[in-house]
């Protein structure tokens, strides 16, 4: 792929994420969705989201993700995706597979959308469910078949935390036994969600370590059978993620409300506004806003970052996770071991690795409306500073 | 005259792109590009114009046929075309239609 384009000159976006809606059926105690999203205002219509679809057609992005929330929950997602493929975007939807029928299944492979990639339903309550229970397996099982059905690569998400890590090789076996070609095991990022819960999610150096054991004995048993990718946890890691592979440089998300990010996650940041397509074009919030411009090139970035040679490959990690660990956005991602602020996150990880939880730690707190209520009450106002 | 070495197909088998693989003109990249789940390889020129025949009915010899028409003025290019075909085998891009 690109790399990432200079402050003066940004390259064309490559992705688009389309958050269609934050209505979800689940409660995932690891939801990247804002945790105040209750406060957002109204979805956008069909015709603002085809809007949408163009816009980010003629900036260049080629890969589209229908996301959310649980995208299913629009029924205008077939139009979309007729739009969609009309357009020449490759589309993905991203699901839980709760609400896909072989009705619209039919209509997404008439319409052309050209990949699924089914997630796990899982929160704690419902993956203790699934791991116990026969009825919601049949769902799943049911839903991989209809997939396979209408001729889609069967890929399956998993979020793993520290009250599922452990299972790492009954949800292998059962992915097999859904006949899934890709897994992904994708060990939670702690944002939004998984950052309120991240003291009951964060599993032990231990647990890490088997799991992946895990994997690769599972790997070698079955061959090019599955390809399962395990994604490490960047708590665990020493250097960051090239997040998002640099601000504002392929990505860009539209929000449910219409709101444009460059990450998921950006919304939390102090300072920036980031506009909505309800009153800009999208060729101006990618190119001229200033929240896309923000943090591209490395002019604003501090020390260690300014003066590390890294910085062309990790773009100093993620804006956001400066900002929740530190308070301040320019820092270092305090997941590399060069920021003087590493220890806020090797302390977390020591914590995780005790064999209790210490007394103390917040309930864990499901994602849902009442929840999403109280967290929206309990912190600032969301007027941006200009 | 190169003959396919590594390619797994016989040269007037019918060639298609692989599964969830999809080929397209891109105006913003300028070029011919391969679309597949979360991700793009770019082909510009030549890769372009061999990958566009690959539609799933065209063999080998067909591409490099028609190739040679399009391209009056070129020398052989059977070699050239052999070579892309593997590469693109070797990542996955392409194989045999059934027939």
């Amino acid at each position: 792929m690109e790399t990432a384009g200079s402050a003066n000159k940004p390259g064309n976006p490559l992705w688009l994420l389309a958050e269609v809606t934050y209505k979800c059926p689940l409660h995932c105690v690891f939801c990247y969705n804002p945790v105040d999203y209750t406060r957002y205002g109204p979805e956008l219509d069909t015709q603002a989201w085809l809007r949408v679809l163009r816009e980010g057609r003629e900036l260049g992005a080629t890969q589209l993700g229908f996301s959310g929330g649980e995208p299913l929950m629009r029924d205008d997602l077939e139009e979309m995706v007729t739009e969609a493929r009309r357009l020449g975007y490759y589309s993905n939807l991203i699901t839980s597979g709760i609400g896909l029928t072989e009705k619209r299944i039919a209509a997404f492979k008439e319409g052309g959308l050209d990949h699924i990639q089914l997630s796990f339903q899982d929160s704690t309550r419902e993956m203790n469910d699934f791991l116990s229970s026969t009825k919601t397996f049949d769902l799943k099982k049911r839903t991989a078949e209809l997939i396979q059905k209408y001729d889609y690569p069967m890929v399956l998400n998993v979020v793993l935390h520290r009250h599922n890590i452990d299972h790492t090789q009954q949800i292998l076996e059962m992915a097999q036994q859904l006949g899934a070609e890709y897994v992904e095991l994708a060990n939670t990022q702690y944002y939004a969600w998984a950052f309120e819960n991240r003291d009951q999610l964060l599993p032990s150096r231990d647990q890490l370590m088997r799991a992946e054991e895990v994997t690769n004995r599972f790997r070698e048993r079955v061959g090019n059978a599955m390809k399962v990718y395990f994604v490490v946890p960047d708590y665990h890691a020493t250097r960051p993620k090239a997040c998002m592979n640099g601000w504002g440089s392929l990505f860009v998300t539209v929000t449910a409300d219409g709101v444009v990010l460059p990450c998921h996650e950006a919304r939390m940041l102090p300072g920036l506004t980031f506009p909505n397509v309800r009153d800009h074009p999208l060729r101006w919030i990618w190119y001229d806003s200033p929240g896309f411009n923000a943090y591209r090139g490395d002019g604003w970035m501090q020390e260690p970052c300014r003066s590390c040679p890294d910085k062309v490959k990790d773009f100093g990690g993620c804006r956001c996770q400066a900002f929740m660990l530190t308070g301040d956005a320019t820092n270092a991602d305090p997941v590399c071991e060069l920021s003087p602020h590493h220890h806020l996150v090797t302390e977390a990880v020591e914590r995780a690795d005790r064999p209790a939880l210490p007394a103390g730690v917040k309930p864990i707190v499901f994602r849902d409306d009442r929840n999403s209520r109280a967290l929206s009450a309990a912190s600032e106002p969301a007027t941006p500073v200009t | 005259m190169a003959q396919p070495k590594r390619l797994p197909f016989d040269h007037d088998a019918p060639i298609a792109l692989a599964k969830y693989y999809r080929f397209q003109w891109e105006p913003a990249q300028d070029c011919h590009v391969l679309l597949y789940p979360e991700g793009m390889v770019k082909l510009p020129g030549s890769a372009g114009e061999i990958m566009k025949r690959v539609d799933g009915s065209r063999s080998l010899d067909a591409i490099v046929a028609e190739l040679q028409a399009a391209f009056p003025g070129a020398p052989d290019l059977r070699a050239d075309v052999v070579d892309f075909l593997e590469v693109a085998h070797g990542n996955g891009w392409i194989r045999e239609q059934a027939r």
